[in-house]
């Protein structure tokens, strides 16, 4: 039986159409993936099944009977719920009373508090949640709030589950949770829908799947008829190229960056402890790590944002201990860990941003201090050529880009203003295939050609993919390090996760 | 053609210049229903105020030599929003910019026009800036809120002059105020009898230079990106404590120069109360005028006309011209909360759907 079926959907925005014509079921009691790559219009077409947004043209049906679903009220009346990518609880109230909140269970006019306590505990335990219900939620991590949001759904009797991009935020461990979750759902008679534009967790998870392009669709297959590579190519719509290719490495390059036992406390927390890194001309050095263990601190030290550390940092022959972002802005450009926050400026047009932090250079500026801005917007117009920037031109605003767009122009910055040494923080955090693999291929270009390259990052498999030695943190020490194809990726998650595996089997 | 229009349009609702009249006729409507509901012909009041602002050639010059004070706080407020900082102490950095430009007028004796006027404005900026980067410089180093610092700072501003010019600065006679400063450091009155002076001139062109400086060079483009994301700009190296250190300066270098341009044009002299809240109508004009310094200049000229049409109100009908500053609430209250006209949109779409 079809639990959810939505006919002729079509929403358009202005002159865009998020979705047009488009037909999707799900059937009763199996995990469904609607894949798509980021504006492709999968939340669109959710949030009208829950009622968020009317559609222009079309009908919903479920249980195979016609609904009208014109709020999320109503959609959770006719046992539809979803779990937004950003989580809407309340941090300082407890687990039972965010999921209570708004259908309080009550005793005459009073909130019945235990009463919910006891409730939501009744329906953890019957899933298997590991969770306490008079726990406040500012306190807990982000995989368990994802918890309490589905004990929400499950509150409220929803029969269907919506979850938008549910992984996200989590890491390794939390999304093998998540799924062992899911999966007992299913086997409770669930409906289960998950928006992603993860492949791997596609396959991996989902009974079938939808797949949509640019508000369209593309075609709805069982999981047994597909793979990692087709889906890629349906989902972008041409062939896509993952696999790398790189010339070997040599040895013996001279180093180009090196941190010497650096220390660095952070809310009296020691953030990074006696860490050391080297990187030498024509490699990609990958560091790995659950997030949380000191990447973020790193980045700061790197990129002279931090200026209170212990150690010698150098980078070639230059001392640049605690000196700052401006000093080390010469010598290495990077990829800014959260773009949002350090990669751009909000109220600057693309050709400003295309700048930033080279805007003093002779090329942009004059001596008295005047931008040289016709020939900045020439040179913005030519990179976002150059670099397929979708985008009206260098006077729009680069806050109004989509997320794989910004970054693109981000990446074309660096690639710019790079000197042979390059800082590349979660480059693909947040971007769809096409811009993947662009700036997967660009970091790969930059190294053959002889540049020292620093990828961070909380993805597994582009560590993996591109590096050719790998560091592990852990807690702010370099757990392990060694050359990549040296690594079994079991090891890398046993490391990741503070153990050693060496150790453990002798 | 069609283009054009799209892109004018684009450009208007981009930097909010329709959001803001769209304001001010919503103002102007809703304070049309209070003087009725009040008693009066709303009709008769706006013909009143309109006459009062633009009536006659002594009206015009009135309400553009109004304007000028205002935009020197309407400019002071929007430079320091554009590098984050609210100052909410324009009034003080007005009061002691303009006590110091009189003394400067008074005391320096024997020099030439020019440079006895440019060095008793110069006395006016430095006092207004050094009083703003007080606040500036706690905000700095001790991490201090410089809202309050700044409300602060206006009342320390105010007792101080106040106990000067009632004691040591006195001038002969009755009236509490200082002694008119020379001749040679009057700005000239351009139309005889009115408050018109050639501050004008100097409003408008520190209003050019300073969107050309925005906009065009290395110091607006950092201090901007300060502004708006302070870690971005740490990132691209560029010094924020520097940033606000300078944009406060300057913000109240340009309400301390607002100060100086009345008591050298206007007065004459300086007297208790004489910048009647033109530094607090700056947050308004800025708001209005999006930070833009030419937005801030057509905005201070609209805060002018009302405050001119305003006492012609008062003259002529039995209006009291006090129902201007709930007009002027309502302004602010309406270019302040843009959610409210978000929310007229919505309803307006939806309706239409619904048809």
């Amino acid at each position: 039986m079809k639990a959810v079926e939505m006919l002729g959907i079509t929403k358009s925005f202005g002159s865009k159409f998020a979705s047009s014509d488009i037909d999707f079921h799900v059937e009763k009691g199996e995990i469904h993936s609607l894949l798509g790559e980021n504006g492709a219009g999968k939340t669109t077409l959710m949030n009208i099944l829950f009622g968020m947004i009317k559609p222009d043209s079309g009908k919903i049906l479920l249980n195979e009977k016609e609904v009208k679903i014109d709020s999320p009220l109503e959609a959770i009346d006719n046992g539809i719920s979803m779990v937004h990518q950003h989580f809407m609880l309340v941090d300082n109230l407890t687990v039972a009373e965010n999921i209570v909140l708004g259908a309080e269970p009550h005793k005459g006019i009073l909130f019945d508090r235990e009463g919910a306590f006891r409730e939501i505990q009744e329906i953890a335990d019957r899933y298997h949640f590991v969770i306490d219900p008079r726990e406040m939620v500012g306190n807990l991590s982000v995989g368990i709030k994802q918890r309490v949001e589905i004990l929400k759904a499950l509150y409220h009797r929803s029969d269907i589950l919506i979850l938008d991009e549910p992984t996200a935020v989590l890491t390794p461990q939390e999304v093998n949770d998540l799924f062992k979750v899911l999966n007992e759902l299913k086997a409770d008679g669930k409906t289960i829908i998950i928006i992603t534009h993860k492949l791997k967790e596609t396959m991996a998870i989902a009974d079938s799947v939808t797949i949509l392009r640019r508000g369209e669709l593309i075609g709805r297959y069982s999981i047994k008829e597909v793979d990692e590579q087709k889906l890629a190519d349906l989902m972008v719509g041409r062939l896509v190229n993952f696999s790398v290719e790189k010339k070997p490495m040599k040895d013996d390059m001279p180093v180009k960056l090196s941190l010497k036992n650096i220390s660095l406390k952070k809310n009296g927390k020691q953030a990074l402890n006696d860490l050391s890194l080297e990187v030498h001309a024509g490699e990609i050095l990958g560091v790995a790590g659950v997030e949380g263990n000191g990447q973020s601190e790193l980045i700061e030290v790197l990129t002279g944002v931090a200026q209170h550390y212990d150690g010698t940092y150098m980078i070639g022959d230059a001392d640049v201990t605690n000196k700052n972002a401006k000093t080390i802005l010469k010598y290495m450009a990077n990829i800014a860990e959260d773009r949002r926050a350090r990669g751009y400026v909000k109220s600057f047009t693309n050709w400003e941003n295309m700048i930033l932090g080279y805007h003093t250079l002779s090329d942009y500026m004059t001596k008295a201090g005047f931008l040289k801005t016709r020939e900045i917007r020439k040179i913005t117009e030519d990179e976002i050529e150059a670099n397929d920037i979708r985008t009206e031109g260098p006077l729009q605003l680069t806050d109004s880009l989509s997320g794989g767009n910004v970054q693109k122009l981000i990446v074309a910055r660096m690639l710019r203003h790079q000197k042979g040494l390059v800082l590349a923080a979660q480059p693909t955090r947040g971007v769809d295939i096409g811009a993947i693999e662009y700036i997967h291929g660009e970091l790969i270009k930059l190294r053959d050609a002889g540049a020292a390259v620093i990828l961070i990052s909380a993805e597994l498999d582009e560590i993996v993919k591109l590096s050719d030695r790998i560091a592990v943190l852990y807690e702010g020490r370099v757990a392990a390090l060694r050359k990549a194809e040296e690594f079994t990726e079991s090891e890398l998650g046993s490391y990741m996760l503070g153990h050693d595996p060496e150790k453990e089997e002798a | 053609m069609v283009k054009m229009k799209g892109k004018l349009k684009d450009l208007m609702t981009r930097s909010g210049i329709l959001f803001s009249l769209a304001s001010m006729v919503l103002a102007l409507i809703l304070c049309a229903v209070v003087i009725g509901i009040l008693g009066y012909s709303p009709l008769e009041a706006y013909r009143a105020m309109v006459k009062g602002a633009f009536g006659n050639s002594y009206n015009i010059s009135q309400t553009i030599g109004i304007a000028v004070p205002l935009i020197f706080s309407g400019l002071s407020m929007a430079i320091a929003s554009k590098v984050g900082v609210f100052n909410i102490g324009i009034e003080g950095q007005m009061l002691v910019g303009s006590f110091a430009a009189a003394l400067a007028g008074y005391y320096i004796k024997g020099l030439p026009m020019f440079i006895h006027l440019p060095l008793s404005l110069l006395c006016g900026i430095m006092m207004g800036g050094l009083w703003a980067l007080i606040a500036a410089e706690l905000r700095n180093f001790l991490h201090i809120n410089e809202v309050i610092l700044t409300i602060m700072l206006n009342y320390v501003a105010q007792y101080v002059v106040s106990y000067m010019v009632n004691f040591p600065f006195k001038a002969e006679g009755n009236v509490v105020r200082t002694e008119y400063v020379q001749d040679s450091a009057r700005l000239a009155i351009l139309v005889p009898h009115t408050r018109l002076s050639s501050g004008i001139f100097l409003a408008l062109i520190v209003a050019i230079v300073l969107a050309i400086v925005l906009k065009r060079t290395k110091f607006g483009y950092e201090l901007r990106a300060v502004g708006t994301n302070p870690l971005a700009a740490q990132s691209a190296g560029i010094n924020q404590k520097k940033y606000i250190r300078l944009a406060m300066f300057i913000s109240g270098a340009l309400a301390g120069l607002g100060g100086a341009g009345e008591v050298l044009g206007y007065c004459g002299y300086y007297i208790p109360s004489m910048t009647q809240g033109y530094g607090f109508d700056g947050i308004a004009i800025a708001t209005m005028g999006q930070n833009n310094p030419i937005g801030t200049v057509v905005s201070a000229f609209l805060f002018g006309a009302l405050r001119n049409g305003a006492a012609g109100m008062n003259q002529s009908t039995s209006i009291p011209g006090e129902l201007i500053e709930v007009l002027e609430a309502l302004i602010i209250l309406f270019v302040s909360t843009p959610g409210i006209f978000k929310y007229i949109k919505k309803q307006m779409k939806a309706r239409k759907a619904g048809k």
